[in-house]
């Protein structure tokens, strides 16, 4: 991680000016730790500016904007707007943490992280092991083995609500491809978006498919990562198939599998498209995840509610980042560092 | 890599805020040669395949009268036009000039500050010609912020066809819908009704059929929740659980419209808006075989909505002479006499009744009388706000999530919070 080696340089460098400095006495009191980085790391600082500017404006503004919305009741009627003739000044007020109070006191808040985290975990589980297999699958020699590689990361390819469209065109109840190769069996059709678990079921069957292309490929370059000596000797030693799987494969993937799961997990938490564009977190709120309500309280009812909305955001963050701390500390203890 | 997608996310959002700001065109109107000129964009909200295509050759019908103006038709879904236009207002970038404006959205717009008030502009012409049902939505703390352009209401579209093959009449009630519905099954194996469940206008007539309301705004008291409201919330789930009507969650105007349109389901419950785009379909080349009735009755008898569609000029348009003229244009006799002749769209205004077109159109004489007898909503702010709570619900209903009783009392909940004070 970057905090580690710019402290430990900053660290280092501060050494080497402190045992550089004679120790006379009557000499001016040594400078403040900020202008020595400064006087040391000015070259740096100014090579990042831009960035930390741009990133200050893109994200920080947003985000310090973000907080204090969801500090107060602004809403589409209160808001500051002058259109044309018509000039209206805010009136919105602080409320301090009443918004956070009521989100997570009520119920919506709750029933609704709590699908998504039934989601998120789902999605994460079934592409990763889904992942591994077709990389194991494709990690040996056979013919036509870039084609079938090709043809799974087509998933990927495509953009994201094409995908997500046509999706929609199969789960059809009435006309979509799905049914109709069901009733050519003589089966039932399957309400796939009409039905509070299907509709489920058919969201998480569309991100899996989304996502698995990511995971196989990532997984795939872990794969080709390990040394082959190490299979061999294994198999000298009489170790099975599962055994060598286990024991070789696993620990090998490890650096590459942690990494996936945290971004596939922190995407998936907020994968907005396959939502929004399938069932638009219907039927009723069924599939709503936090991130598709957030965007309805602030663009889909009326009046819109921007307080809402930010609260529901700040906390998407919040449960982000406590996430990727507690995941990280894990790991740390487990003996891995990064 | 990560880093390579970063940067790229990073250019295309910079890139994307640049556009935004960049995409405010300045179309100034010059009135010194007492010509109007400029842009006009126009966002419309009718049924794509059909009432779009007769609306876009009418808009640029503008231009051959004032031949410097620019009409530029833009069509945007009638399910996304009210969140898209509030944003765009808002944000003072990218909102069209003229807006056609759904009845309950008129006077919410209109609060927020997004209308140019029309009184004393060339937008409004001979007000007295209006229909008076039709003018109450666009009046507004007594300014006027629209023009009412087409008027409309609900009745059952059914299939003579299938009709006659399984030897039904017309259903009168919600218990003949349930009959007619079983012998049309046992007969041709179709299903009887279609009822819309993604959209909570839908629900309204079979709300009013059992003599309930969502709000009673004249001593300011949620209705939805009233036994009327649990009752009506029960007829739908059981005409749905009875099999007399099938429904989808998702998607349902396409779902509908071509159900109807291939004859495998016998009856839907649409407006004047649908008529054009059913008469395109297959069932339908034979356009006697649409049979429209009036919308079955509940316990309480019968009773449609009242809706309809009005062009507003939003106020922070560069260009308001123009969209005056404009709004007046596509409301004028000749334009509504036109869209009652190809669309069978209701006119607002009265003369445009006495009209050949109009008097020829047996779909327009036939909602004449719905519409004058139809359930208005109160033209209050509000009114645009509360379907979003109420579709929820009602669509929770029909896929068995919740009970009607839950369902009438957590919409009249969310009533209660949109509405401050009212009991």
């Amino acid at each position: 991680m970057a905090v580690h080696t710019s402290q430990s340089v900053a660290k280092a460098a501060g050494d080497d000016v402190a045992r550089g400095r004679s120790r006379g006495t009557g000499n001016p009191p040594p400078p403040s730790r900020l202008r020595r980085a400064l006087s040391v790391h000015w070259y740096a600082w100014t090579m990042v500016a831009p960035v930390v500017l741009v990133i200050g404006v893109i994200i920080g503004y947003p985000l310090v904007r973000g907080i204090w919305l969801s500090l107060t009741d602004a809403n589409e009627r209160n808001v500051a707007r002058s259109i044309g003739v018509n000039e209206m000044p805010a009136t919105y007020e602080f409320v301090g943490v009443d918004n956070y109070v009521d989100a997570l006191t009520g119920t919506q808040f709750l029933g609704t992280l709590g699908w998504t985290l039934v989601w998120t975990v789902s999605c994460v589980a079934i592409t990763f092991s889904l992942g591994m297999g077709l990389a194991n699958m494709l990690n040996r020699r056979f013919a036509g083995r870039s084609a079938y590689r090709m043809a799974l990361i087509l998933p990927w390819a495509i953009p994201g609500f094409v995908s997500v469209f046509a999706w929609r065109f199969l789960y059809n109840e009435d006309r979509g491809l799905l049914n109709k190769i069901l009733g050519g069996a003589g089966i039932d059709g399957i309400p796939w978006l009409n039905d509070p678990t299907w509709a489920k079921f058919s969201v998480i069957a569309v991100n899996v498919w989304l996502g698995i292309p990511f995971m196989m490929v990532a997984l795939l370059g872990g794969l080709q990562s390990i040394p082959a000596e190490q299979y061999e000797a294994a198999e000298m030693d009489g170790a099975t198939a599962w055994q060598r799987f286990r024991h070789i494969t696993l620990p090998g993937l490890r650096p590459v599998s942690t990494t996936v799961i945290l971004l596939s997990t922190i995407w998936t938490f907020n994968m907005f498209p396959v939502i929004f564009l399938l069932t638009r977190g219907g039927p009723g709120e069924a599939t709503q995840i936090l991130v598709t309500q957030a965007y309805k309280f602030s663009f889909e009812i009326s009046p819109r509610d921007f307080a809402q909305s930010s609260t529901w955001g700040v906390l998407i963050l919040v449960l982000l980042m406590l996430f990727a701390v507690v995941y990280r500390r894990v790991l740390r203890t487990q003996g891995d560092n990064w | 890599m990560r880093r390579g997608i970063t940067a790229t996310a990073l250019v295309a959002a910079l890139a994307l805020a640049a556009t935004a700001c960049g995409s405010d065109e300045k179309t100034e109107g010059s009135k010194s040669s007492g010509e109007l000129s400029g842009t006009v964009t126009w966002w419309d909200t009718s049924t794509v395949g059909s009432e779009d295509k007769v609306f876009k050759k009418l808009a640029e019908g503008f231009t051959k009268k004032h031949p410097k103006v620019d009409v530029k038709y833009v069509n945007v879904p009638f399910g996304e036009a009210q969140n898209k236009f509030k944003n765009a207002a808002q944000a003072g970038g990218g909102a069209p000039d003229v807006i056609r404006s759904e009845v309950a959205w008129t006077p919410e717009f209109a609060d927020l500050g997004y209308l140019a008030p029309l009184d004393g502009t060339a937008a409004l012409k001979d007000e007295s010609d209006f229909l008076k049902q039709a003018a109450a939505s666009t009046k507004y703390k007594d300014k006027t912020y629209a023009v009412p352009q087409v008027i409309d209401s609900m009745g059952i579209f059914y299939n003579k066809k299938i009709f006659k093959d399984a030897g039904v009449e017309v259903p009168a009630s919600i218990d003949d819908v349930k009959t007619v519905s079983k012998t049309i099954k046992d007969k041709t194996g179709k299903t009887g009704l279609y009822l819309r469940g993604d959209d909570a206008y839908w629900f309204l007539s079979f709300l009013y059929g059992e003599g309930g309301d969502l709000v009673n705004a004249s001593d300011k008291t949620v209705t939805v929740d009233k036994p009327e409201g649990v009752k009506a919330f029960k007829v739908v789930k059981d005409l749905v659980d009875s099999g007399a009507a099938k429904t989808d969650a998702t998607d349902g105007w396409e779902n509908m419209q071509s159900s109807f349109k291939d004859g495998k389901v016998a009856m839907m419950i649409n407006g004047p808006w649908a008529v054009a785009d059913t008469l395109a379909g297959n069932e339908f080349k034979d356009k006697t075989n649409l049979g429209i009735a009036p919308v079955p009755a509940g316990s309480a008898g019968q009773g449609a909505p009242q809706g309809g569609h009005n062009l507003a000029v939003y106020a922070g348009s560069k260009n308001l002479d123009a969209s005056y003229a404009f709004v007046e244009y596509m409301t004028s006799v000749e334009t509504q006499a036109q869209t009652a002749g190809e669309l069978n769209l209701l006119p607002t205004r009265t003369s445009a009744y006495a009209k050949q077109q109009a008097v020829d159109s047996e779909i327009v004489g036939f909602f004449k009388p719905v519409v004058e007898t139809a359930v208005e909503r109160p033209w209050i702010p509000e009114t645009g706000s509360l379907f979003a709570p109420l579709v929820t619900e009602y669509t929770k209903v029909l896929t068995d999530q919740t009970t009607p009783e839950k369902a009438a009392s957590a919409t009249g909940d969310s009533y209660r919070k949109l509405l401050k004070g009212w009991k």
